[in-house]
């Protein structure tokens, strides 16, 4: 293997859990519920899946408890902020506090204790063909489930009648109230499949990324995927190309350190950074698509006037 | 988070009290923590140091600690509440807490204060450090031992003197063996990190080194030598169970002795302010058993543990040069603590610039 393909291997490890996670939030703002919790969603599922690894043996039953941990943790955002009408910022920076909080607790007796990883499956034929086989058709369940989900939320979102609803709930709730769409069930939904991605991103960390829990790992991915997610202007794609994008500079900038190119390695950690937010405006510069994909009920609460 | 957590940490200081002055007259003695106690790196070992304390004079006193304090003015906050809570000696475990430690301790001049790794002294405000960097020769001396390619990847976190003590020291320690060693630093500009340590591992690994250390708090790098099948050094706790078939040694802090030290002294009334910078030869700093090398490569690095113990060697001794090529130490002359505090250049072979 090349150090080319070693590169692009690190880097998509690196860029799964954001885009999965920014995927996530996207469904969730589109709905225009702004849910700033994402990364104590995507630490609690770090922890579920680690425990629930551990206690069964199977990695593939801590991806399903990290999902899981990731949508119930997320209804309590959903009950504070849909059902209560409870300040979406506030509570969402709450339930971030929060999930740091409850996920070192829950994982004090895990700290320092060998996790098992998810193992690569090789699929068929696919893995055989050169160069591309061992980057994309080795992966873990975790990666090809990412594809699925971007690949399916693409579709949904433009394609699908229920993708329309969700965009109308996110753009006027108003309006889509009146047109007998049930808003306050739309956002549960959408709120919970951000908690759930939420949730798969975590456990992508303590299962692929680094097999291991510690307190508070996320390690700021979260806020990572929800800057992506608003300078991707809500596009699905432009989440995927921001997502990879920062996983990419990222790992070139240990490669250029460990190569020694002499350039302040403070520049080079803060380059990633740069970098996205750069590109992800300069594609998004069109103000007028920009505003058409800005969900315009954004953060605001929805109370039924009867 | 933090604040939360802080508030919580100190109103269950404050019950805490309560509750405890009224059980017995036993002395307070009492911890403030940067970090969580189980990171399973440097707040652990500061927190084992205190378990050990509690077990040594359990009679005579009694801990207590909080978590989590950010470095700023919380940690003030935080301090000043330990203070008037009736401690009687408060360690302030991280360099951050320096200026924070100075402030309090100008307020409170009945309470002893100990400030980890940092250089401000107060008549009641003692400073206590360890040469970690002693360790890190040893690490130097396996390496260039172990070494096929003669190159290791250093994974180091912020350029500050602790940590460039600690490149130098290895690449000295490395070439007294080979002459000829490297060594690449990758600087992850954190601390704690897990998934940004394993890329800073894989990086190096994937350029071609077969040897890897870091100074970063996790066990992430250790794993991902495990995976890859290259050996590895430990850092601030033993991390063998990351890397049974990894781990050669591990810098262990072991913080135990000097505060059962320190605390008796306080409770004779004969504590008096002090900066201590003890190494291996006092056990503040120990060495993870030898593993995973041959017995030859054990040896020798036991027998070079024992040299600096005793004193007969000291990592920075001339002939050495800066990086630029200019004299740094004569032969036979041994650099001072004072510059040794305040290190900001590298030694002559590291292949790194130097972020300033």
């Amino acid at each position: 293997m090349g150090i080319f393909e070693a590169i692009l291997l690190s880097v998509i490890t690196a860029s799964t859990p954001l885009v999965i996670a920014a995927c996530g939030e996207l469904i969730a703002e589109r709905s225009g519920v702004l849910n700033l919790g994402v990364e104590g969603m995507m630490v609690m599922g770090a922890v579920i899946a680690f425990m629930a690894t551990t206690a069964t043996g199977s990695p593939y039953i801590g991806v399903l408890a990290g999902i899981a941990g990731g949508a119930v943790f997320s209804l309590l955002f959903g009950f504070l902020t849909l059902t209560l009408v409870a300040n979406q910022v506030a509570t969402g920076l709450a339930l971030t506090i929060l999930g740091i909080g409850v996920s070192g607790m829950l994982g004090e007796a895990y700290v320092g204790q060998p996790g098992i990883k998810l193992q690569p499956i090789d699929i068929p034929l696919l893995a055989d063909i050169p160069v591309i086989g061992p980057l994309l058709f080795k992966q873990d369940l975790i990666f090809y489930l990412s594809v699925v989900l971007v690949v399916g939320i693409n579709w949904f979102l433009f394609r699908s009648r229920a993708g329309l609803k969700l965009r109308a709930v996110g753009d006027s709730h108003s309006s889509a109230h009146a047109l007998g769409v049930s808003v306050i069930r739309t956002r549960y939904l959408a709120v919970m499949f951000g908690g759930a991605c939420a949730g798969l991103a975590g456990a992508q960390l303590s299962l692929v990324y680094t097999p291991q829990w510690v307190e508070n790992m996320t390690a700021g991915r979260g806020w990572i995927a929800l800057a992506l997610v608003v300078f991707a202007s809500w596009r699905p794609w432009r989440v995927v190309a921001g997502g990879y994008l920062f996983g990419a500079v990222s790992i070139s900038q240990l490669h250029a350190q460990a190569f020694g190119i002499g350039i302040p390695s403070q520049f080079l950690s803060a380059l990633p950074y740069a970098a996205t937010i750069i590109v992800l405006v300069l594609i998004s510069r069109n103000r007028r698509t920009t505003l058409i994909n800005t969900p315009a009920s954004l953060g605001k609460s929805f109370v039924p006037d009867r | 988070m933090k604040k939360l957590l802080l508030a919580l940490a100190a109103t269950t200081a404050v019950l805490g009290f309560a509750a405890g002055a009224s059980a017995a007259d036993k002395a307070k003695i009492c911890f403030v923590y940067v970090g969580s106690k189980t990171d399973g790196g440097w707040t652990q070992a500061h927190d084992l140091g205190r378990q050990e304390l509690e077990k040594a004079l359990s009679d005579k006193i009694e801990t207590q600690f909080l978590e989590n304090v950010p470095e700023g003015p919380d940690a003030e906050r935080a301090i000043e509440r330990l203070a008037r809570s009736g401690c009687g000696l408060i360690y302030t475990t991280s360099f951050g807490f320096m200026d924070a430690t100075v402030k309090v301790a100008a307020k409170f001049p009945d309470v002893k204060f100990e400030h980890a790794t940092g250089y401000k002294n107060a008549p009641n405000v003692a400073t206590y450090n360890s040469r970690f960097y002693e360790g890190r020769y040893i690490q130097g001396v396996i390496a260039a031992k172990m070494s096929a390619k003669g190159e290791a990847g250093y994974i180091a976190s912020f350029p500050i003197p602790e940590v460039v003590q600690g490149i130098n020291s290895f690449l000295i320690g490395a070439r007294s063996i080979n002459p000829d060693f490297k060594i690449k630093v990758v600087w992850a500009n954190t601390w704690f990190d897990p998934g940004k340590e394993a890329d800073a591992a894989k990086a190096l690994i994937d350029q071609g080194v077969d040897i890897l250390t870091q100074h970063t708090d996790t066990t992430a790098p250790m794993q991902v030598a495990a995976e890859r099948g290259i050996k590895a050094f430990g850092q601030a706790s033993d991390m063998i169970a990351a890397g049974p078939q990894t781990q050669l040694t591990a810098i262990k802090d072991t913080w135990g002795p000097y505060y059962i030290k320190r605390t008796q002294l306080f409770l004779d009334g004969k504590w008096e302010t002090a900066s201590s910078w003890d190494g291996l030869k006092d056990g503040i700093l120990q060495m993870a058993p030898y593993t995973n090398m041959p017995d030859d490569v054990k040896k020798l690095a036991e027998e070079t543990e024992a040299k600096i113990k005793s004193g007969e060697l000291k990592p920075f001794t001339g002939p050495l040069k800066k990086q630029d090529g200019s004299e740094w130490l004569k032969a036979g002359e041994s650099a001072d603590d004072g510059t040794l505090l305040g290190l900001n250049f590298y030694v002559e072979g590291v292949d790194d610039k130097l972020p300033q």
